[in-house]
């Protein structure tokens, strides 16, 4: 702060504007950039779909508006078509369940296994990290696909599939979480002889299990969606329903109705539930924390 | 201070053990009501019933195939023709001048030679298969006795099986069948043989060194871009397809994620509390994000399939409706906050509405914005598989296609790895994007 003179501040000034135009420059290049790629990206996709999105627009509504006159001129049976689907709907649901469960379970072990200061064998953390980016990586669809190959269709190639995901989608997550723990409880409990076993269950669990719980809800969110959508490709629940309700074509689009309202008021429901669930438990431990 | 002093001590300690007893109870009955949920589903997906349903040998085939390819011998009985291809696809045929060398054919006979040590001649209508350590399998077959055998039917070996019309040897080293209609002789090898050049091309069996320093192979091209072209329209591989197969997975992740954040973001201030300040409006923004969400992919899948048609397209925007939805959220979460000190600065040197949202509010929520964005690229191009086999488009069409057909199996190997080194990728470079532009690193 030295020097205030008149031209040191002009060629200040012409600093900053010559750095303003070069940032600006860049900006605009690369969102110049930007939307090219994106026009470009939607000619490309658009010329290799099998109809165009043009004369696809006026017909959008065309087959959302057949289904909903078909189930209304049949809307007695829909009652009884819901009825139907709900033992699909539960598979669905025990999919979801199951494989976050397991999932959550193993993502526990492999997170405490990753997380420094934790970890019984500290030289291998890089090597549970790259297991769980790379069962991270594998997309339901591959395993669930391979399993139905080998099992036959059904609810368990599924839960498999989306276990194995869950794993290393929670156990990052949870190994985040790990890390924000305080070590000192565990040191306490090393200091009289505890086992890791030991440390872990009475030193760690309580001071993270509220969060993984949440990361846990969040997930099983999530996996409803892909249990829904492996079901369309065979392996069982809801979306295989959905898949034969289509496929049947006109006449039983009621079925198809039936199926589409359970689905998306399962969503909801289960959306707002997490939602409402993982709000209470932040904002009931920080008040639990204030008192 | 002795305890029984103070009544209140003993009360504080009498709630404490209650409190420990309750937590105690909560820490046992949690395990056992998962341990009752897992054998409720165990019974409810019939995991017994499943153990004896499972196709263990599919699965052997899929192992196998993951590292060998098989070439089939054929003779047409009927005709007497002979045939030698990789994975007897038509393709992958050989002809005279590029016969492997384990195989040597003559006027209506085969000579085959194994690694093992054993061999197979097809001498017209019979076979003999010299099993090492076994010994020698003679079959005939005739249009009147059907398959006939030096084997005693009484004794068979479990590796082989025989009917009046089939005889079926299966060694780890060669396959055999004889039927009326045909001798098949099935032989594995380690690798996947036709994976660069196919047969036609004059680049088969050619090492990269011969290619690449090597004479000119075809006169008409350079080694270089020939062998790029032969590699690159492999009938059998199809890498070129293969390729714009990945690349349509990422466009429809890409147009996805971008298309529904630029959507959702000015959706999003309609549903901010400080920034919509009409309640109505706040509702009904949340509401259509609450119902975007809610028809989840798969729904939008189908609906949007029936007007635009199957096709990466459909997928894109599959993808675009229900991020727009999740991305309103979060978006509208950010913007409530915001820190209002920055805007009020902004106003205060007499700024328009727009200037204060594009110096005051841009720069704090872009950073976070961003970063959702990225995670988002990186999980749709998981989805985008998906959706790709439901929709028709890119590699999840590829891989759910071989996979129905249930013949390569080292395609479907092959597709399964691309997908899984393009999503880890996706990964790496949404994460390094993530640090380079938020960190500034």
């Amino acid at each position: 702060m030295a020097d205030t003179t008149a031209a040191s501040l002009d060629a200040t000034r012409a600093n900053y504007v010559a750095l303003t135009r070069q940032r600006r420059l860049y900006g605009g290049i690369m969102l110049l950039v930007f939307v090219l790629l994106m026009a470009s990206g939607f000619g490309i996709a658009n010329d290799r779909n099998a109809g165009g999105f043009l004369p696809g627009l006026p017909q959008m509504f065309d087959f959302p508006a057949e289904v909903i006159a078909e189930a209304w001129t049949k809307r007695a049976n829909l009652p009884g078509h819901i009825a139907k689907a709900l033992p699909a709907l539960i598979e669905t649901l025990n999919i979801a369940a199951i494989a976050t469960i397991s999932g959550a379970l193993g993502a526990i072990l492999l997170s405490m296994l990753a997380t420094q200061g934790l970890a019984p064998w500290p030289r291998l953390i890089p090597v549970f990290r790259r297991i769980m980016d790379l069962m991270r990586a594998i997309p339901e669809i591959v395993i669930a696909l391979v399993l139905i190959f080998v099992l036959g269709g059904g609810p368990v190639p599924a839960a498999i599939a989306i276990g194995f995901h869950t794993v290393g989608a929670l156990g990052k997550l949870f190994s985040e979480v790990n890390e924000n723990a305080d070590l000192k409880p565990l040191e306490g409990l090393s200091s009289v002889g505890a086992t890791w076993g030991q440390r872990m269950m009475l030193g760690l669990v309580p001071q993270v299990a509220p969060n993984w719980f949440s990361y846990a809800l969040l997930r099983f969110e999530i996996n409803i969606r892909a249990s829904a959508i492996l079901g369309f490709v065979g392996a069982g629940g809801i979306g295989y329903e959905l898949k034969n309700a289509i496929s049947w074509g006109q006449g039983k689009f009621d079925e198809a109705a039936a199926v589409f309202i359970l689905l998306f008021l399962t969503i909801v429901v289960f959306d707002q539930m997490s939602s409402y669930i993982r709000n209470h438990l932040t904002y009931g431990s920080v008040k639990g924390a204030r008192k | 201070m002795s305890l029984a002093a103070a009544p209140q001590t003993r009360d504080m300690r009498a709630r404490a053990t209650a409190l420990i007893a309750r937590k105690r109870l909560i820490g046992l009955a949690l395990p056992a009501l998962i341990l009752a949920y897992c054998a409720y589903v165990f019974f409810a997906f019939d995991i017994l019933g499943l153990a004896q349903r499972a196709r263990w040998d599919n699965a052997v085939t899929l192992v196998s195939d993951t590292y060998s390819y098989k070439t089939v011998v054929e003779r047409n009985n009927r005709s007497g023709v002979f045939e030698v291809a990789v994975e007897g696809e038509r393709k992958g045929t050989y002809d005279e001048t590029n016969m492997p060398g384990w195989v040597v054919l003559a006027e209506d006979s085969a000579h085959i030679t194994l690694d093992n040590g054993g061999s197979i001649d097809i001498n017209g209508d019979l076979v003999r298969f010299d099993v090492p350590g076994y010994g020698v399998i003679e079959a005939t077959q005739s249009r009147s006795a059907g398959v006939t055998t030096n084997l005693d039917p009484e004794a068979l070996p479990d590796w082989v099986s025989l009917s009046k019309t089939r005889l079926m040897v299966s060694t780890d080293a060669a396959r055999l069948t004889l039927t009326k209609a045909r001798t098949e002789v099935f032989v594995y090898d380690f690798g996947w043989e036709l994976f660069f050049f196919t047969l036609e091309s004059p680049y088969y069996d050619h090492s990269f060194g011969e290619i690449l320093f090597g004479d000119r192979i075809d006169p008409a091209r350079s080694n270089l871009t020939g062998a790029w072209q032969d590699f690159w329209n492999n009938a059998i591989w199809r890498h070129g397809d293969t390729a714009w197969a990945l690349f349509e997975t990422v466009l429809m992740a890409f147009l996805g994620t971008f298309g529904a954040a630029i959507v959702a973001l000015p959706l999003a201030f309609l549903a901010a509390r400080n920034f919509a300040p009409l309640k109505v409006v706040r509702m009904a923004a949340r509401r259509l994000f609450d119902f975007l969400r809610g028809v989840d992919g798969l729904i939008w899948t189908i609906l949007l399939s029936r007007a635009f048609g199957p096709g990466p397209m459909t997928g894109a925007l599959a993808m675009l409706f229900t991020d727009t939805g999740s991305f309103g959220k979060l978006f509208s979460e950010a913007l409530e906050n915001v820190d209002g000190k920055q805007i009020e600065g902004i106003a205060s040197t007499g700024a328009k509405p727009l200037q204060r949202y594009r110096f005051g509010v841009i720069p704090q929520i872009v950073p976070v914005l961003l970063s959702q964005v990225l995670y988002f690229l990186e999980s749709n191009t998981r989805s985008a598989t998906i959706i790709g086999a439901i929709t028709g488009g890119g590699i999840g069409l590829l891989l759910t296609q071989a996979m129905i057909t249930q013949k390569d199996w080292e395609e479907v190997s092959y597709y399964i790895i691309l997908v899984v080194l393009l999503v880890m990728a996706m990964d790496s470079f949404s994460g390094w994007l993530r640090r380079k532009l938020i960190k500034g690193e």
